[in-house]
């Protein structure tokens, strides 16, 4: 199936590293990040852009990898899970907060659900104003099945420094 | 990821149990660390598709896999056929002519449900696969099908396994007291022809995966997968493929939910093992969500019919009769269990003497269900609370207190139902206030009674049970055959060369936290903090200790799983200080362990720390008297074993569960007459699970119990069609799992009645008894008391409410004959 008609080179900067790769036509780029680049934290839990599970940020906007090619990504630049952190350093305080409030169960959601909230706290650093309602909005797009997503409203929270606020 | 924790009790006493101990096991998750099926592989592996029949009821005459074998890159493929000479049918539960049941890990002859795999192919990526798949020609006869769960029981239904002869797979009677006399002697009666449970899912956001290695050399099969009890799989996979049980290998590790989805992939591991043999090469399977939706597991599906409650005139319940008709799908993979763990639950919350269930497990051209969250309990349930519900409106109680009046009281504890289960503690009273506290229901009956026009709002109270700890001799109530009984679960404590304390689990967790509560138990019991005490990520089955029924399912961790922990810890703790004691020259009963050091109490000079031990035991051991090193190891396995008596497997009778953790909701809801929208204004829960482990785990699972109640009230249900028996919504586009905008803020409570039965006093609480589904079908009710509507079904979207709110109620649903 890897015959020179049906791929092409690609140029994509993933987590501030550059990289150039032939790929399949028809590579997702959620393929391309876990089978290629070998990024796994970024998950699959639908393969219909339901679940969010593979969330990243591209180019600045939070988008679910398995609803876009990874030729599609051509000359963009990506941001995983795997950059929130350092390995093996402190977490940041997005995940600092899921940690102390509890806002993660089996984990799976969980790094679609970070990548969505930052680019959410990016656009919003003051989430005072923004009622339960209009944040829980903000991620409906990211499927949790563990934590009925009460922890994950609060955590979000805490990590914008915000007062609750509630609808 | 280490929390510094230092010393236990802060600010409340001298435990590292009931405190909230942030996870262990958050670190992995949170950098994207996490090692789920998928992300594993291994050098030459292929990759495994299945590829499914589209009809739900067809005879196979023939698959052709000659253009997929050739395709360059396919490694192998699989076909029913081949399937039938590799393998012998799996056993079954069922007794009787449903014990014949041929089963195998594909379709052979012909496919019983839409989605049902007939062939597979293991190929070099996942796309050619999938290609090659797509081109294995099957030529089908399509067969009358059945997908209506009560009426496949009838003669004239086309028939699924025709070893079988009926789509009967399970009859029984479950009969306590003398409903016949309760019936006759009630002040009123209340008829509800039929109430019809749907079928839905849990659908953990992983799906199904394995990696499976069929090592020709050692003839051993390598299993890393996401499969939640992998023992329970052995018993079924080693007589099918013929081989020793002992020559499958487990290995799980970080398992994306599971809600007991995943307890019966044993076929599909079963089919990509024989992948593995064929091409000599490690397989993948990663299963897409579609096939997830179509075949691998779906909740009980239950239709009530005939049901008929006593009630005396001062608001006393005797009882009830009905009939019960559980749908099981068209394989029994987990079932016929299902007939017999819902009566754990035979009178729910109520003291209700006179019980009569005429209970039909069928067969329909459906996937099999398989447990989920709440199993086979949660429907029955939402049935008693309904019943309990719909007397108050019917009869003008107030539900609240009907209810109090009909709860098992708090003095009633260690209490006895019907049917021989003894309920272990609680205060139903209490959190039923404490619930409607939390909603501040006057606040919501003065908005109901001045609500908007064209807006009703009514409030609803689900009172539910979480039975933990099986005792699997229920089997036998079942199939008198089976050869189980009890229950059990093992952990191991173990010492390294300095000092480090390591714990592993029989358990297979999946988001369950078990690495925390285990450390926070052992932590408790060897003197160190849970940072010092390393758990064992996932489950090896070469490495940690098991028990048959060893798994993470059925609400019983906090009792099996750490009472075995806190087993193992003791014993390492006894020999620690045995060996403490030679080296120190003291008697055992003067020391203790604090810290990292085992001391003489009161002369923190004469102490020795672990490392100390274990180099004494490990690698100085001429240096130990024989008396000693003969009887140490430091490698301490425990098994936990519940106080299970055999059943009365003639009476249908018996403590078939350990520990019954309760759990009050309420719920307001707001219905919207123009669309028969149902909108959440507040919700509550209580829990009681008896002495609380962690808390703020706990309340974890109360509202991940609780979402998935919601889902299922308001969004969630697979439909069939009955003319094609095609599933109308296979992906999470059509089935719609609860999102974050559809589970309103949880509020919640707790009371903590220790378990009578539980040595810790804990109780298993995971699965949370589906309250939500009761109490939103109750809040439902009670929006529409005035219309004459009665709510019937545990699925509400709005078309059934809109539904409900302009039909013509002349024939009501419910009858009441009074005397």
């Amino acid at each position: 199936m890897n015959d020179d008609a049906t791929v092409h080179v690609v140029h994509v900067t993933v987590n501030g590293e550059e990289h150039e790769r032939t790929v399949p036509a028809r590579q997702l780029l959620v393929h391309f990040l876990r089978d290629t680049l070998g990024l796994r934290g970024t998950h699959i839990g639908c393969d219909t852009g339901n679940c969010g599970a593979c969330t990243v940020i591209v180019d600045g906007q939070a988008i679910k990898s398995c609803m876009v090619l990874a030729v599609q990504a051509d000359g963009l630049e990506v941001e995983t899970v795997e950059s929130l952190a350092p390995r093996g350093g402190s977490l940041n305080p997005l995940q600092q907060a899921f940690h102390e409030h509890h806002a993660l169960q089996c984990g799976y959601c969980t790094p679609g659900m970070l990548m969505s909230a930052t680019a959410m706290l990016r656009d919003n650093p003051d989430l005072s104003s923004m009622p339960d309602e209009e944040l829980r909005r903000s991620f409906k797009g990211n499927i949790c099945r563990c934590t009925g997503y009460e922890n994950i409203v609060v955590a979000v929270r805490a990590a914008a420094g915000a007062q609750e606020v509630t609808s | 990821m280490t929390d510094t924790l230092t010393e236990p009790g802060i600010g409340t006493g001298t435990s590292w149990q009931g405190q909230s101990v942030p996870r262990k096991e958050d670190g992995r998750y949170l950098r994207g660390e996490g090692a789920f099926v998928d992300d594993l592989w291994m050098h030459r592996m292929g990759y495994v598709y299945f590829l499914r029949s589209p009809y739900a009821h067809a005879r196979i005459l023939s698959i052709d896999v000659s253009k997929a074998a050739a395709m360059d890159g396919v490694y192998a493929t699989l076909t029913g056929e081949e399937v039938a000479e590799l393998t012998d049918p799996y056993f079954q539960m069922a007794p009787g002519a449903a014990n014949g049941m041929v089963d195998y890990c594909l379709a052979v002859g012909k496919a019983r449900f839409m989605g049902e795999p007939v062939a597979a192919v293991l190929a070099e990526t996942r796309e050619l696969a999938r290609d090659a798949a797509e081109a294995i020609e099957v030529v089908y006869e399509p067969l009358p099908l059945i997908v209506d769960g009560v009426a496949t029981a009838e003669p004239d239904a086309p028939v699924l396994h025709e070893e079988i002869g009926t789509n009967v797979a399970w009859t029984g009677l479950y009969d306590y007291g003398d409903i016949d006399w309760a019936l006759a002697q009630a002040d009123h009666v209340v008829r509800i022809p039929h109430m019809y449970f749907h079928r839905f899912s849990s659908t953990p956001l992983e799906c199904n995966a394995a990696l499976v290695n069929w090592d020709p050399g050692t003839d051993t099969i390598d299993v890393k997968s996401n499969i939640q009890m992998p023992m329970f799989a052995s018993m079924y996979m080693g007589p099918a493929l013929r081989i020793r049980s002992d020559r499958i290998r487990w290995e799980t590790q970080d398992i994306g939910g599971g809600f007991g989805i995943k307890i019966t992939t044993y076929t599909y591991i079963t089919a990509i093992a024989l992948l593995s043999r064929k091409a000599g090469r490690p397989a993948k399977w990663a299963e897409t969500r579609s096939e997830h939706l179509m075949g691998s597991g779906h909740g009980n599906e239950r239709t009530f019919l005939d049901i008929e409650v006593p009630v005396m005139a001062d608001g006393t319940i005797l009882g009830f009769s009905a009939r019960a008709f559980d749908d099981a799908g068209a394989y029994l993979r987990y079932e016929p269990l299902g007939a017999v763990i819902w009566s754990h639950v035979l009178v729910g919350c109520y003291r209700f003497k006179h019980v009569r269930v005429k209970y039909t497990e069928t067969l329909t051209n459906k996937v099999p269900v398989c447990p989920n969250r709440g199993y086979s309990r949660l429907q029955h349930l939402w049935m008693v609370e309904r019943i309990v519900d719909l007397v108050a409106h019917e009869l003008g109680f107030d539900p609240v207190e009907l209810r109090k009046r009909n709860y098992v009281q708090p003095e009633d504890y260690p209490y006895e139902v019907p049917n021989g289960c003894v309920y272990d503690s609680g205060n139903l009273p209490l959190s039923l206030d404490k619930t409607l506290a939390l909603i501040d229901e006057p606040k919501w009956r003065e908005r109901q009674r001045n609500a908007p026009p064209g807006k009703r709002i009514g409030i609803g109270i689900g009172s539910t049970l979480d039975s933990g700890t099986n005792n699997f001799g229920q089997s036998q109530i079942i199939n008198p055959q089976l050869p189980f009984t009890g229950n059990g679960e093992a952990a191991i404590a173990k010492l390294g060369f300095y000092g480090e304390i390591q714990i592993s689990l029989g358990t297979v967790p999946q988001g369950q936290s078990h690495e925390t509560t285990a450390a926070q138990v052992a932590a408790d019991v060897l003197g160190v903090s849970p940072d010092d005490v390393d758990v064992t990520a996932g489950f090896k089955s070469l490495q940690n200790a098991y028990v048959g029924f060893s798994g993470t399912y059925a609400s019983q961790f906090a009792v099996t799983g750490l009472n075995a922990v806190a087993g193992a810890a003791e014993m390492l703790k006894a020999e620690i200080l045995k060996i403490g004691a030679f080296a120190l020259g003291a008697a055992q009963s003067d020391l203790e362990l604090s810290g990292g050091m085992v001391q003489v109490v009161g002369d923190p000079e004469r102490a020795i720390p672990l490392a100390g031990i274990a180099n004494l035991a490990l690698a100085n051991v001429a240096a130990l008297p024989d008396e000693i090193a003969d009887t140490t190891s430091l490698t301490c396995r425990y098994v936990y074993r519940p106080p299970f008596e055999v059943v009365d497997t003639e009476r249908k009778w018996g403590n078939i569960s350990l520990t019954w953790a309760n759990q009050i909701h309420a719920c307001v809801v707001e219905i919207d007459e123009a669309t028969g929208q149902v909108t959440i204004l507040d919700y509550a829960a209580v829990d009681d699970c008896g002495i609380r482990i962690n808390p703020k785990i706990i309340e974890g699972q109360v509202h991940g119990a609780a979402a998935h109640g919601i889902g299922g009230a308001l969004h969630e249900s697979f439909t069939y069609d009955e003319e094609t028996g095609q599933l109308l919504n296979a992906t999470f586009f059509d089935y719609h799992a609860a999102t974050s905008a559809d589970i309103p803020h949880l509020r919640t409570d707790y009371v903590e009645s220790p378990s009578l039965t539980s040595p810790n006093g804990a109780k298993g609480m995971g699965e949370g008894g589906g309250a939500p589904l009761h109490a939103i079908s109750n809040a439902i009710q009670d929006a529409l008391a005035d219309t004459g509507a009665v709510v019937t079904h545990a699925f509400n979207p709005p078309e059934r409410i809109y539904e409900m709110l302009n039909a013509d109620h002349a024939v009501r649903g419910v009858e009441v004959v009074s005397r």
